[in-house]
């Protein structure tokens, strides 16, 4: 009958429900008895478990909760956030983004245990300083030789290359307002030509590209699969993907290539004080600027720097002298300016 | 019934309105939090940058509307009034899409219409890469949302209308005309408007497949998570939030207007053979069905082979998820905790809420002001509701700001953004159902639990299993929802497939969308299974 019918069912579902519920509060209430850390990253999401492995080596009584996305995310994240902040500390996010976080007063400043063997470049001004570099990422060009085979087009040497008509729709490149490898580009771009000469260089190569990506990465494994011919990424994320197999060049323009750096803070009001100073002492140790050399062809401890496969051994002479200053400074300026530009003309062009 | 109606309006006010009011307050102030009028708005409309995305945004979501609706509703036309084999069939194949994420039709697509596409010739050198991938990706993900409220309104037909009508010698086309067509009615203005404001909202297919065409939900995504711009991200949400508004008054429009139509004397509709009508029928069906399975096909592919396009060779590697960072296998385990979870309070839930919006006596305006509540999620895009999630329950002065980052948010937060179609197919069940039901148990001195309980539950026992699945799939497949307010402990399968794709990686995101996929075949498996056996308890009424 339909109502005893009925009965059973509910009783059948009341008993799921009752699981269901055990399952969901079971995995809540477990916790661990070492100290756990809750860590903001934008370091790759393929390196983060070798990253707390390593850690674990020398301390295995702190845990690590990795909460990790791309740099505008994360920063975005952490400034919602602002009022309560989720994270003990942030481990692998761009200088100038930290910044930011320095200007609204969110950070920190502590001196880490052998601070004084990084590079200056490489830690903020003050003294003690709000965060210390890990790494430096560089931008470059992904140029996929199969593909420019079959479109005739020749290898590009410079940035300037990439303006001639010859590569027209055959480029992309991260957006600036999502992307930090976008963003540190356009940067560099208007550090070495100078303002007015950058803008018209980047109104030439707004019409050759292809399409503006979110993230970083995203141009070279494009590039690398040759959907798009050409991207403009960074070092790291090259090598990574001629490694996977793709018949891509990594080429490093001959004006020098904007950069930017990973870097570590402590977030202000952090419960777990001693175990954060312990990660931050850790992370610019000499064991962690070896683990940083495996990815990134240049560390803040700069003369530890090993050569990466795949990329060239002088990374350092092919980075241009960049003021993170006024980068952060004028980030929001640049941005207006470049969304007003070149994102009004939304349609692909034809 | 008063009581249980405010418990669900409370929690709709808790965690729908008062984030939205603050995500509201926060489009009127400057970047210190200060007050500063409609200055934003003002920025906005002088950006042609910005406000060029309104046109876009309706644009395609208008293209996606017009191809969906009739595609859905002939779909779910040959599925009840045809006899053409393996109906069964063709309604499981239809529903795929729901049970993907969003963000894999935009995967497939670069495999299928991308440069190196295997059709790229389809397009004739037209670029994958805006409005068209954009509307393709669009019709797949929200072809299944058109036909479930098409189906409902199409699955109770009184036999007696049909019978008149052949007895009067109507034509074919006169039947659908006079009457198919105005019982549908109903079910096809609600289809238009979901269809619409969920193309309209979505950020997930132009996320991933829009090139450089920006629309309104990308745009929040740019403003916040570029530019840090909440204020901004504010102003275009607020904007996105008109079309809700419109299409609530089209609803009530529609619904003064909406009579009865399975009386307590109704007799259910069984349609009878016709041999070249159930060709055609079965011919559109399978051409549908071909296009919606490719898709999947493509991406499982895309998840198989070893480096497209120059590798073609098959290997397991990208199901390496825990290598490839963005929450391993981890967060596709707090993925089946979630849906779970949200699958059973969440149908619960918005069951009792919508019947008490139909049937409680009095309390108008409460009633109304819950069914707006319950509307408006649908246009509230995943990505605004989180982040007005972010505003809300991190607050310091909040108490319930401990849920911040938990499960229990992640479920709260879902089954609200997922509300409006489970409200809305209980609700057009619950109108086809005579209120004399409810007339003659009064007359009984019954009270309304027992009515409730033995008939109204029971007739829309499908309706509501068909919400639980919804509200399962949907919670597998979220992505936007979920993207501010996961935690460490919480990340979810989506995300990963998410946070994969970012890098520019397919084969991995493809593989563990297609883990998603799979996951929810064997729910619907399971859900099939049991709706078959309750249907053969308690439906036995619907035959003759």
């Amino acid at each position: 009958m339909a109502h005893r019918t009925l009965v059973r069912f509910g009783s059948v579902l009341l008993c799921v429900v009752s699981v269901a519920a055990a399952i969901g509060f079971a995995a809540t209430t477990v916790r661990a008895a070492k100290a756990t850390l809750t860590v903001y990253t934008a370091v790759e999401a393929d390196d983060l478990k070798k990253y707390a492995a390593r850690f674990n080596e020398d301390h295995p009584d702190i845990e690590i909760k990795w909460v990790r996305d791309s740099t505008g995310v994360v920063t975005a994240k952490l400034l919602a956030e602002k009022a309560n902040p989720q994270a003990d500390v942030i481990w692998g996010l761009s200088a100038t983004s930290l910044m930011v976080l320095k200007l609204e007063g969110m950070l920190m400043p502590y001196a880490p245990k052998g601070v004084e063997k990084l590079d200056a470049v490489f830690r903020d001004r003050e003294n003690p300083p709000t965060w210390v570099g890990m790494d430096a990422y560089v931008a470059v060009i992904c140029f996929n030789t199969v593909e420019a085979q079959k479109k005739h087009l020749p290898k590009p040497t410079s940035w300037k290359d990439l303006t001639k008509p010859v590569y027209k729709g055959t480029i992309v490149m991260p957006n600036p307002a999502s992307s930090g490898t976008g963003f540190l580009q356009v940067s560099a771009w208007l550090q070495g030509f100078g303002e007015a000469e950058g803008w018209k260089y980047m109104d030439a190569l707004h019409q050759n590209m292809g399409v503006y990506t979110h993230s970083g990465s995203k141009p070279c494994t494009m590039a690398g699969a040759g959907e798009y011919p050409i991207g403009i990424s960074f070092e790291f994320r090259s090598a990574r993907v001629k490694k996977q197999g793709a018949p891509i060049d990594i080429i490093l323009p001959s004006e020098k290539s904007g950069w930017d750096m990973e870097t570590t803070a402590i977030v202000k009001g952090t419960k777990n004080l001693d175990a954060v100073k312990t990660l931050i002492d850790w992370s610019v140790s000499e064991k962690a600027m070896k683990l940083y050399s495996e990815g990134y062809a240049v560390v803040a401890i700069t003369k530890m720097s090993q050569p990466v496969e795949h990329l060239p051994a002088n990374m350092l002479d092919h980075m241009i002298k960049n003021d993170f200053e006024w980068a952060a400074k004028n980030r929001k300026a640049i941005l207006d300016k470049w969304q007003e530009r070149y994102n009004a003309k939304s349609e692909p062009k034809k | 019934m008063r009581v249980f109606l405010g418990v669900i309006g409370l929690y709709l006010v808790i965690a729908l309105a008062l984030p939205l009011g603050i995500m509201l307050g926060k489009s009127l102030q400057g970047p210190k939090d200060d007050f500063v009028g409609l200055a934003n708005y003002i920025r906005y409309f002088s950006t042609p940058a910005l406000f060029q995305s309104i046109g876009n945004s309706l644009w395609v979501s208008i293209l996606s509307t017009v191809i969906t609706v009739p595609a859905a509703f002939f779909y779910a036309y040959a599925l009840t009034r045809s006899r053409m084999p393996l109906r069964g069939l063709f309604k499981t194949v239809a529903l795929v899409p729901i049970l993907v994420p969003s963000l894999l039709p935009g995967l497939a697509l670069v495999y299928l219409f991308g440069n190196q596409g295997l059709l790229k010739g389809a397009l004739f050198g037209r670029s994958i890469y805006g409005p068209i991938g954009i509307v393709m990706a669009e019709v797949f993900t929200t072809f299944p949302h058109a036909l479930l409220i098409i189906l409902a309104a199409l699955a109770l037909a009184d036999a007696r209308l049909y019978e008149a009508a052949v007895a009067l010698r109507a034509s074919r086309p006169r039947v659908f005309w006079t009457v198919t067509l105005p019982g549908a009615r109903y079910g096809l203005i609600s289809a238009t408007f979901v269809v619409f404001t969920t193309v309209i909202t979505d950020f997930g297919a132009p996320k991933v497949i829009g090139g450089q065409y920006n629309v309104l939900a990308t745009d929040v995504y740019k403003q916040v998570v570029g530019q840090q711009n909440f204020q901004m991200g504010a102003v275009v949400s607020v904007i996105l939030l008109v079309p809700a508004i419109f299409a609530f008054m089209v609803d009530r429009a529609v619904r003064s207007r909406q009579v009865a139509l399975l009386s307590a004397r109704a007799v259910p509709y069984q349609p009878s053979p016709q041999r070249r009508f159930d060709l055609a029928m079965l011919a559109y069906c399978v051409v549908i069905g071909v296009a919606i399975l490719s898709i999947v096909v493509v991406s499982q592919f895309a998840a198989l082979v070893k480096f497209f396009p120059y590798n073609l060779t098959l290997t397991w590697a990208h199901y390496d998820f825990d290598q490839k960072g963005g929450g391993g296998w981890t967060s596709y385990y707090n993925s089946i905790r979630l849906a779970l979870l949200t699958g059973l309070i969440g149908t619960v839930v918005v069951f009792v809420g919508a019947y008490l919006t139909e049937k409680a006596r009095g309390v108008a305006l409460g009633r109304g002001l819950f069914h707006f509540l319950a509307m408006l999620p649908m246009a509230v895009p995943g990505l605004v509701l989180g982040l007005a999630y972010i505003f809300f329950f991190n607050a310091p002065a909040n108490p319930l700001n401990v849920l911040y980052r938990t499960m229990t948010i992640l479920v709260i937060n879902t089954i609200i953004h997922f509300y409006t179609v489970g409200h809305l197919t209980t609700l057009t069940a619950l109108r086809q159902m005579d209120p004399e039901f409810e007339t003659v148990s009064a007359s009984l001195k019954q009270p309304f639990y027992r009515t409730f309980w033995r008939v109204t539950v029971p007739v829309c026992l499908p309706s509501t299993l068909d919400i639980a699945i919804y509200m399962f799939v949907n919670a597998m497949t979220t992505v936007s929802g979920v993207v501010f307010i996961y935690g460490p402990k919480t990340e979810l399968a989506s995300i990963s497939v998410l946070n994969m794709d970012d890098t520019g990686e397919i084969a991995s995101p493809a593989a563990m969308a297609m883990m998603i996929f799979y996951t929810n075949v064997g729910a619907r498996t399971l859900h099939a299974g049991l709706a078959r056996w309750l249907e053969r308890r308690t439906q036995a009424w619907r035959r003759r």
